[in-house]
């Protein structure tokens, strides 16, 4: 457990709730790990505007040189696809689409 | 790590026997559930309270070692504990970003801690009164973290999963390093190993206490299993911790503080003496020696910040007004360099 404190008096649950207004944006933090690499989503922060958010990523996700090039994206501009849809969208299978599909005789070789 | 929460969060009252059947068969396949998935009700909120909890501790935690730094020895060691307690503030804001997937925010959970509704780990309630406790708390605290998170890494919930691999490979530079601290004391002078026993001393009992209740009188630990938000129970957690931090303890040349210690070869364990059960309580319940310092502190640099925070808010929809594309800084060809 370590940080799972067991229940005393005078703790509650926390409510879903948007926060307060002047609470900083949320970001999107997607670090580059070298050249040649894509970004790829690290984690997320508060931040109240785009240059502090890259800064503040730098110190929270790249302390060991983890990125070479650091992007922050506001979340509230990603549209995620709904998970509902997930098998309309990705579950089709098409093995034909594959190359392991094709039986070919031994004396092609690799192909 | 908020898996952008912001369209359709799955919030969802109603227990739709589809849905459980889909969480079930989800848990069951070992496979994590993330932000959007329909969850109960109850395995939200008990997410939300151990995150939470968890990204306070690291948080909090920051003070007892943060009490050092003007006062390491050495360079060496002041540049090492300010990089130690860089690393737990980042912890926090990892665990805090996973919370907020959940559906919190980040100032809801910070008045939370403020006002006591919710709790961080009772081990940093405790003060350091040496310098060789820099070195014990780096072996046995931070230890007995790495021992529960690296079994959080495979806990049943994506964001959380994925914050405890992050700081997992953090942490194993943070016990190390306390553990040369207690290294370099013991070959030192006598006074520097009696230290060093002494910080060990007062210690240990504590750390094999932040592993929580023995599982009999644990009444949220069979929940969590079955969720796999737990994969172990804390008694096999503690039992873990001890068997490889008595041989640590010998090559440091120390005494364990329990004569009840002693190997059980049979078992393949050490076996270990009565932890001191109504201390724990009183720390939890408010009352250890440090409880009301830490949220003091926290809350004077909370408040005494706010009006930084103020102002950069203010900044920012000034420059936006006064150049409203100025943050659109990625040409078209950066972006498609992706
Ligand atoms: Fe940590
Ligand atoms: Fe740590």
């Amino acid at each position: 457990m370590s940080y799972d404190v067991p229940p005393v008096e005078g703790e509650v649950e926390a409510e879903a709730n948007e926060g307060t207004a002047g609470e900083f944006p949320l970001w999107e933090v997607f670090v580059r790990a070298d050249r040649g690499l894509n970004h790829v989503h690290a984690g997320s922060l508060h931040a109240p505007d785009a240059e502090t958010a890259a800064r503040n990523a730098r110190d929270v996700y790249t302390r060991r040189q983890e990125g070479v090039s650091v992007w922050v994206v506001p979340s509230s501009a990603i549209y995620a696809s709904d998970p509902d849809d997930r098998e309309a969208w990705f579950d089709s299978e098409k093995p034909y689409r594959h190359p392991t599909f094709y039986e070919l005789p031994d004396e092609v070789g690799h192909m | 790590m908020s898996e952008t929460t912001t369209n359709n969060q799955a919030v969802d009252e109603s227990t739709d026997p589809d849905l459980q059947a889909e969480f079930d068969a989800r848990l069951a396949a070992d496979q994590k559930v993330e932000p959007r998935d329909w969850m109960p009700e109850k395995y939200r909120k008990t997410m939300i309270r151990q995150i939470a909890q968890h990204a306070h501790s690291e948080i909090i935690g920051q003070q007892p070692e943060g009490n050092w730094i003007t006062r390491a020895p050495t360079l060496k060691r002041k540049a090492i504990l300010m990089a130690k307690v860089q690393d737990e503030a980042g912890h926090g804001l990892y665990l805090y970003s996973a919370a907020e997937t959940l559906g919190v925010s980040r100032d809801e959970l910070m008045d939370m801690l403020h006002t006591g509704r919710q709790k961080y780990s009772s081990i940093f309630n405790y003060p350091t009164l040496s310098w060789a406790d820099m070195g014990a708390v780096g072996w046995l605290v931070d230890g007995a973290a790495i021992t529960n998170q690296v079994m959080l890494t495979r806990t049943s919930y994506g964001p959380y999963a994925r914050a405890m691999i992050r700081i997992c490979k953090e942490e194993s530079f943070h016990q190390r390093q306390g553990y040369e601290i207690m290294l370099t004391l013991c070959n030192g002078t006598e006074a520097q190993k009696a230290m060093a026993q002494d910080a060990l001393d007062r210690w240990w009992w504590p750390s094999l206490a932040m592993f929580g209740p023995p599982d009999a009188e644990s009444t949220h630990t069979a929940q969590s299993v079955a969720w796999k938000i737990k994969r172990e129970t804390n008694d096999e957690l503690r039992q873990k911790f001890v068997d490889m931090t008595v041989p640590q303890a010998e090559i440091l040349g120390l005494t364990i503080p329990d004569p009840d210690l002693e190997w059980d070869a049979e078992a393949g364990h050490y076996r270990f003496g009565e932890i001191d059960w109504d201390d724990f309580w009183q720390v939890v319940k408010g009352n250890g020696p440090c409880n009301r310092e830490r949220i003091a502190h926290k809350t004077k640099a909370w408040d005494d910040g706010a009006w930084v925070r103020q102002a950069a808010v203010q900044h920012t929809r000034r420059a936006s007004q006064a150049s409203p594309s100025e943050n659109l800084v990625l040409s078209p060809s950066d972006a498609g360099a992706a």
